[in-house]
């Protein structure tokens, strides 16, 4: 349990990273470090060289940009647990947040850090698919955008071209009468989920959904939204018999993971439930907030 | 490479592989054996320190990282030498613990706790101590432990007539 030698640079400038990345094929960048340090341990990846981005300035954050919500790259998780923005207008996110590892290592875990390791079972990629956030990286000296659609393309493995740095993530927001939802089955307490499922809704005065985001994380290879159910959806009144049978025609077509811990049948079934559940809990939410506020 | 480390107060400048884990470093260069080693891979939390008031795995960090940062381990949390801190006494009063493997970082954890939260819920205590195994008390002593430290904490300054 002890990583094979490399050497360390702390760097001060995103673009200094990138130029270390790109003259070392081997290089790689560390920011929490709460995934590769334990890969290193086991040996089961080796870089030559360790280029830490966790000390630039500019990359720690949590803004408004463009009636969207921009958080950088190296801001921690813990930070986004405890964020007023963050609880107020990506609720979602703030719900999803206390599932990803434990308290100890939320302090060090960034956000950029769990897209760009791409877990196929790990909860932001999950949230940046299903509210269709996009990924801002910074290569070549250019900053480039990309879809949360495009970037998440197989286990592990991103869009992200080798000598790119992920600088940002923004989350669109939703106005309205908006509830969210999530659950995830694993076999102890924020240990890796076997199926996710999370859910947002807009619903209108009269409650009917205007607007509903549903999707799927650790059943298949990266993370899935299920725009077809969604459409089914969209105008009725959620009701979960139309919601299950809405998510079971979808997840009838996909090939879910299949490993020890769950067969792919019963990755399948779960995903039902659990998205069944969160699109109720998620409706719930967003009347009970209307109702109050009558 | 050189690196400082500012640990429970004191600076240290050390010479290390950048390939050291914090808690390799602490153990091994600066002898505080009090961070344990136990999966080494961020699962047992028996490795937990705080870094800049916050619990962290040691064994999750490579020592250069902890540059710049505030260290405490198990050693620099009693007040004085031969002398416990709240949550030390309070783990002593209710058994929480046994084999005393995971005890450091539970202690630790909890300390961070109720730096943050002075009055936590039992469920908010079990949340803090979720990322730490232990395979002896069931957890219910430890619990205990950090709700009567909590209990002890809050009245620490209130006049005797006030307290429970």
């Amino acid at each position: 349990m002890k990583a094979a030698p490399f050497e360390y640079s702390r760097v001060a400038d995103v673009d200094e990273a990138c130029a270390m990345l790109a003259a070392d094929e081997h290089a790689r960048v560390i920011a929490g470090g709460q995934t590769l340090v334990p890969l290193m341990a086991m040996r089961l990846t080796r870089p030559t060289r360790l280029i830490d981005i966790n000390h630039i300035a500019a990359l720690c954050y949590i803004r408004v940009e463009n009636e969207a919500i921009s958080i950088g790259a190296t801001t921690q998780q813990c930070r986004v647990e405890r964020d007023a923005l963050i609880r107020t207008s990506l609720p979602l996110l703030a719900r999803v947040v206390p599932f990803i590892g434990h308290a100890a290592t939320r302090a060090r875990g960034t956000v950029g850090g769990s897209l760009a390791n791409a877990d196929p079972a790990a909860e932001l990629p999950l949230i940046a698919i299903t509210l269709e956030a996009t990924l801002c990286y910074r290569a070549n000296g250019r900053t480039q955008d990309v879809l949360a659609r495009d970037f998440f393309i197989g286990p592990m493995t991103t869009s992200l071209p080798n000598d790119a740095i992920l600088i940002a993530v923004r989350f669109p927001v939703w106005k309205g009468n908006v509830g969210t939802g999530f659950h995830e089955i694993n076999a102890r307490r924020s240990d890796f989920a076997f199926v996710s499922a999370a859910a947002q809704v807009e619903m209108t005065d009269d409650g009917r959904c205007r607007r509903i985001a549903i999707g799927i994380g650790a059943a298949t290879d990266f993370p899935i939204r299920l725009t077809a159910a969604e459409r089914q959806l969209q105008d009725t009144v959620l009701e979960p018999a139309k919601v299950t049978s809405a998510v079971a025609d979808v997840l009838a077509d996909i090939k879910p993971l299949s490993d020890l811990h769950a067969s792919a049948e019963y990755r399948r079934r779960a995903a039902v439930n659990l998205a069944t559940r969160a699109v109720a809990d998620a409706r719930a939410r967003a009347l009970g907030e209307n109702f109050r506020a009558h | 490479m050189h690196i400082r480390l500012s640990v429970n107060g004191t600076e240290h400048t050390l010479e290390i592989e950048p390939r050291t884990s914090l808690l390799d470093c602490l153990r091994d260069h600066l002898n505080l054996k009090g961070a344990h080693a136990g999966c080494e891979h961020g699962v047992c939390g028996a490795c937990t320190v705080l870094l800049d008031g916050v619990a962290i795995r040691s064994c999750l960090m490579f020592a250069p990282q902890a540059e710049g940062m505030a260290l405490t381990t198990i050693e620099g949390v009693t007040p004085g030498p031969g002398e416990l801190s709240p949550v030390q006494d309070a783990f002593c009063e209710t058994h929480g613990m046994q084999c005393g493997y995971c005890t450091p970082a539970m202690v630790l954890v909890a300390h961070a706790l109720l730096a943050d939260n002075p009055n936590p819920t039992r469920e908010d205590i079990v949340e803090a101590i979720s990322g730490n195994l232990c395979r002896c008390t069931g957890y219910a002593q430890i619990v205990d432990a950090i709700a009567l430290a909590a209990e002890r904490i809050r009245g620490a300054n209130r006049p005797a007539g006030l307290r429970k």
